[in-house]
């Protein structure tokens, strides 16, 4: 398995032999930052055309195929016109967290985004309670869904925030539970330390039945989580128009555009990296050749082929189910997913304590 | 019937009956509300269907016609009450006799002004409150320009109340309480299909009261049609409920041959009901796809439309339209049957079977879709009835409303074919209803479509069409319930008036009553079955 | 200049003078390297992203569902992203009769859209009142209403013609000038001068 942290300490000596300390930290800081945005941007974009053509695919149709090679380039063009299109002045609303409620919301989005194990040393931040970390800041969100639909002084987006300041609630409780499950097993909150343990064998695989237990309620608390159908309420179209971002125009709506894919792409990450084992290849205990041979493909590419896999079976949610409704929703919670939820968090410390795990 | 006719002549003296098919009462105002408690309550009446209010202007006088009909006996009455009062024309309501009455006396106060004592709820029906007259009295010549100014919205209603010495006093009413939380749904609005307006007051999420706006797409069809010639009436058929187009032109030619006294070819009537059963499949197919994408499920749309489009292939092949097909005519059918048509219906029968087991598979079975629809929207049978609620909503209650069985017109009477009812009357007996008939009409169509017989399409029929003086009333089954069709004839070229009973009316008058106390995402999923064409019901 | 659609080849356009003069209007106007050339992207990204907003009154409606559905597919063209909310919105394809009491409807959904906005008439009622033009209760045509960027004709219209239309609209939007005059927006704004609404204020 290549290590591409040669990379970075490669960068970060180079940048030392002719800068001063600080100044190097600096550069790195602003360098990384780049290159976070870019790959956030390019990612949402890839994200769009994705479930674009997946859904076309479902619904016996062809999907974007006009503007660039396979319609590879409708998002860029959506992106552009999003960028210039008019921001509406509203009156009667109240302006500064009108302004502020898409900016809360795409960063959190993106702070998320800094702990995701990309590769084999190719993380921005691993530090003790990373993924701890990770849980904090994906909050942040809510509360920018609430301020827009508050703030936006329309009756709809308020209904629309409600919802989802409820779901996001307490979908919350299922998402940590499974969290602290895994946790558990992996014994570190530290997001190297979670795929370092994975390295002989996958968690889904090594925890067997309440790692697949929390693996299938993640997946569903996930997709609530980043408000998708079936649990599209908060935007549910048939019902509030758009939900909370009804009143959203131009780059604004597109930043709760972008994370909503975004967001998408997190979700399946943490699944990968608790699950499938982040970046690390599929390792048989024994099977040494095979192992070997995994180890030839990039760590990147298992990461991202992980959570795209991941996303794609969320996309398969969306367009298949019809949506709930939201008492239905919160009983889905409340009534079955938690309990069984704390059921499973006794099963897996058993497991562990009793070493019933492979 | 001539026991009921007995009975009602001793009770209502002043009463006169003519006819014997389907009688007309005539009687003076002040008792026609006892006679209705009469037809609706007597053992041999059970006269609890209200089919349609006809509004009229005779020029001297005003007045309305009751069409009535037994869902007990199957028998059809109407009851004609007249004023002569040109300046304040008033009748006696009967909205608490029949509850689907309150929205017909609006749109009959809309149309000619006649108010109407004891209605709770006397504002315009279609037009906006600031409109200038009423545009089917005869002396109607008011302008009405269009404006872009946003139209004065008014939280009040009118009721009329009779004093004890005669005299009828305004009452102003608030439709909604000072505190409710009002959410207006619609009229642009991705789930009223169409331009349907909702005020909904809502307390968290639960709905406490719906007032129900229509009128964004009332395009005056029927005043329309009285400063046209019969055959020129005919295209506005196909844009009322633009899925049922077939059937609602069935219905008016029927209509016009039975005053004429034409006669048609039996191809010219198996023709028509085949096309009448293929645009059923069609929209049936649609309404699910729509009632699946207003729950979320966006894919199922996909796949009910491609068999919708198998459909429009073979219709595009014989009328030449994807939708406005224009296709019945007065003495039979436009054009003779494209060459490929049995061929075609047959691969679409051959498929039918497998799609529909296809939408069960995904959508029935789900267990959200379960949890979303069953028991969710409950109309009791008496209710659908008093509500006039007719069609697979109505059926979906327990009442056997079926046109074409208890009505039958053209050749139904001779086909082997099933009346799907169901009991449980919420939005899954609504919706598989739907699903069965879809069965119930392949099945029509592979009796027929191996026997059209040879034969010409279309009889002649004289150029320039008149039909004699009188009246003549027809319904059929339309895709969404029992579609009736009132013509009176002054003896020229063109209808005195033309009435247009259309099924969707109710289905949206019955909305307020089937969602209080249920969630704002129960709306859609009731307005969603109920399955209601806004330009249908606006006119 | 040729202004086309990757779709369709220049010849097979029917109303090629009517691009020719706005190209013609365009070259006339002139404008610097760079700004042209930013132009020319930005008119790329709008021209090729049109979102529809989900408005429909009436039959053309259920034309236009057509159009999503599988056999027409419009998602290739990048038009499917169809939007309830008329503020992220980039056209309204008026499908169905515009009637007087919908009138003041539409023109507060054109208010509402942001800019750019453009609007499409479709169908015969939309254009002039189609079957319903003598009823006391319809607008001849919505052209008083709103401004009017391609009508497309038929009674409803056949999904390729929608097609056709929406495409046509794509090619006005690519001789559009973002930076300096704009010949489309100039005359919307001549035209929201002229019919003004005193009630919005949104």
């Amino acid at each position: 398995m290549q290590d591409l942290s040669t990379i970075t300490d490669a960068i970060h000596s180079f940048l030392l032999s002719f800068l001063p300390g600080w100044l190097t930290t600096t550069v790195e800081c602003v360098l990384i930052g780049v290159g976070l945005l870019l790959v956030y941007a390019l990612l949402a974009l890839f994200y769009i055309y994705y479930e674009r053509k997946v859904c076309a695919a479902f619904q016996c149709r062809i999907g974007p195929n006009r503007v660039g090679p396979w319609g590879l380039l409708q998002s860029f063009a959506d992106m552009f016109k999003i960028l210039i299109k008019e921001l509406i002045h509203l009156n009667h609303i109240d302006k500064f967290l009108f302004a502020l409620a898409p900016y809360l919301v795409i960063i959190a989005s993106m702070l998320a985004f800094a702990v995701l194990p990309w590769g084999n040393g190719l993380q921005i931040i691993d530090f003790n309670i990373g993924i701890f970390f990770l849980i904090a800041v994906s909050s942040i969100g809510v509360l920018g869904i609430l301020l827009a639909g508050w703030s936006s002084n329309n009756k709809f987006t308020l209904i629309g925030a409600l919802r989802s300041g409820a779901q996001m609630v307490s979908y919350e409780l299922s998402v940590g539970l499974c969290i602290v499950t895994m946790v558990c097993l992996a014994g570190t909150m530290s997001v190297g330390g979670i795929v370092e343990q994975q390295s002989d064998l996958w968690f889904i695989f090594k925890g067997h039945v309440p790692a697949l237990i929390a693996f299938v309620i993640y997946l569903i608390a996930g997709t609530a989580e980043c408000n998708r159908g079936p649990f599209d309420l908060p935007e549910a179209e048939s019902e509030l128009t758009a939900g909370y971002h009804t009143e959203y125009s131009g780059i604004h709506f597109g930043f709760f555009y972008l994370a909503e894919y975004l967001n998408l792409f997190i979700v399946a990450g943490v699944a990968s990296l608790l699950f499938l084992g982040g970046w690390m290849p599929l390792h048989i205990p024994g099977w040494d050749a095979f192992n070997n041979i995994m180890n030839y493909i990039p760590s990147v590419v298992w990461f991202v082929g992980k959570a795209i896999a991941i996303s794609f079976i969320i996309i398969w949610f969306k367009w298949t189910f019809p949506r709930l409704r939201i008492d239905q929703m919160l009983s889905l919670e409340w009534k079955y997913l938690l309990p069984i939820h704390l059921f499973n968090l006794v099963l897996m410390v058993c497991v562990i304590i009793f070493g019933w795990h492979f | 019937m001539a026991n009921f006719q007995d009975k009602i002549a001793k009770l209502f003296p002043q009463a006169t009956i003519e006819g014997d098919n389907m009688p007309m009462i005539s009687i003076p105002d002040n008792q026609w509300h006892d006679l209705a408690l009469a037809l609706r309550d007597d053992e041999d009446c059970r006269m609890d269907y209200l089919v349609t209010i006809v509004g009229m202007d005779w020029k001297d006088s005003f007045g309305c016609i009751y069409y009535l009909m037994s869902s007990v006996h199957n028998t059809l009455v109407s009851v004609k009450v007249t004023t002569t009062d040109r300046e304040r024309p008033m009748l006696h309501s009967i909205a608490d006799v029949w509850k689907v009455g309150c929205l017909y006396e609006r749109e009959v106060y809309d149309f000619f002004g006649i108010v109407f004592i004891g209605n709770p709820d006397m504002r315009r029906l279609f037009l906006s409150i600031d409109w200038k007259g009423f545009p089917f009295r005869k002396d109607y010549n008011e302008e009405n320009p269009v404006s872009i100014e946003n139209e004065r919205q008014s939280d009040l209603t009118y009721n009329y109340v009779e004093l004890p010495d005669g005299t009828v006093e305004k009452k102003e009413i608030e439709v909604f309480h000072p505190g409710d939380f009002v959410v207006n749904i619609g009229p642009q609005h991705p789930a009223t299909h169409g331009v349907l307006r909702f005020r909904t007051a809502v307390d968290g999420e639960e709905i406490k009261k719906i007032d129900v706006y229509m009128g964004y797409i009332h395009r005056g069809v029927e005043k329309l049609c009285e400063s046209l010639t019969y055959p020129q009436t005919l295209h506005f058929m196909d844009r009322l409920d633009y899925f049922s187009a077939h059937n609602y032109h069935h219905g008016l030619c029927i209509a016009i041959e039975k005053a004429a006294g034409i006669e048609i070819s039996r191809r010219a009537q198996v023709i028509r009901v085949m096309m009448d059963e293929l645009s059923r499949i069609a929209s049936h197919c649609l309404f699910i796809g729509t009632y699946c994408m207003d729950l979320g499920a966006t894919t199922m749309l996909f796949y009910t439309l491609r068999v919708r489009e198998q459909i429009l292939d073979i219709m595009e092949k014989t009328c030449g339209a994807r939708m406005t097909f224009n296709y019945d005519c007065i003495g039979g059918v436009m054009q003779d049957l494209d060459p490929d048509f049995q061929k075609d219906v047959k691969a679409l029968l051959a498929v039918l079977p497998a799609n529909i087991k296809e939408y069960n598979k995904i959508f029935t079975g789900n267990v959200i879709a379960k949890n979303r629809m069953e028991g969710v929207g409950y109309l009791s049978r008496e209710d659908a009835i008093s509500y006039g609620v007719t069609g697979p909503s109505g059926r979906a209650s327990g009442w056997a409303c079926d046109m074409r069985k208890l009505q039958p017109y053209s050749i139904y009477s001779e086909l082997d074919f099933d009346e799907i009812t169901a009991t449980e009357g919420d939005s899954m007996a609504r919706f598989k209803v739907r699903m069965k008939e879809m069965e119930e009409s392949a099945k029509i169509l592979s009796q027929l479509v191996d026997n059209i017989p040879e034969g010409e399409y279309c009889v002649k029929v004289p150029k320039v069409l008149k039909l004699p003086v009188g009246r003549w009333f027809t319904l059929v089954e339309g895709c969404r319930g029992a579609f009736g069709i009132y013509i009176e004839s002054d003896g020229s070229t063109k209808p005195y008036r033309l009435k247009i009973a259309p099924p969707c009316l109710p289905l949206a008058g019955v909305v307020d009553h089937i969602t209080r106390g249920t969630k704002i995402a129960d709306l859609i999923t009731i307005g969603g079955s109920l399955d209601y064409i806004v330009p249908d019901m606006d006119r | 200049m040729e202004v086309t659609t990757k779709s369709m080849p220049y010849e097979a356009f029917k109303d090629n003078e009517y691009i020719e003069k706005l190209v013609n209007e365009l070259k006339e106007s002139g404008t610097n390297v760079i700004v042209g050339s930013l132009d020319k992207l930005i008119n790329w990204g709008r021209s090729n992203s049109l979102w529809p907003l989900t408005f429909a009154t009436s039959c053309c409606g259920i034309e236009f569902v057509s159009l999503g559905a599988a056999r027409f597919d419009m998602a290739r063209f990048g038009w499917e992203v169809a939007r309830a909310s008329p503020r992220q919105a980039d056209f309204i394809m008026v499908a169905g009769t515009i009637v007087n009491r919908m009138a003041p409807v539409l023109r507060r959904l054109y208010d509402q859209l942001a800019e750019p906005k453009y609007v499409i008439a479709c169908g015969s009622c939309a254009i002039s009142g189609g079957p319903f033009r003598n009823s006391y209760h319809v607008a001849k045509g919505i052209e008083d209403i709103v401004p009017v960027d391609v009508f497309v004709p038929g009674c409803p219209p056949r999904p390729e013609a929608m097609i056709y239309g929406i495409m046509q609209l794509s090619r006005k939007i690519k001789v559009e000038k973002f930076f300096g005059g704009v010949n489309r927006q100039e005359k919307q704004r001549e035209f929201l001068a002229q019919h003004p609404v005193e009630g919005v204020n949104d």
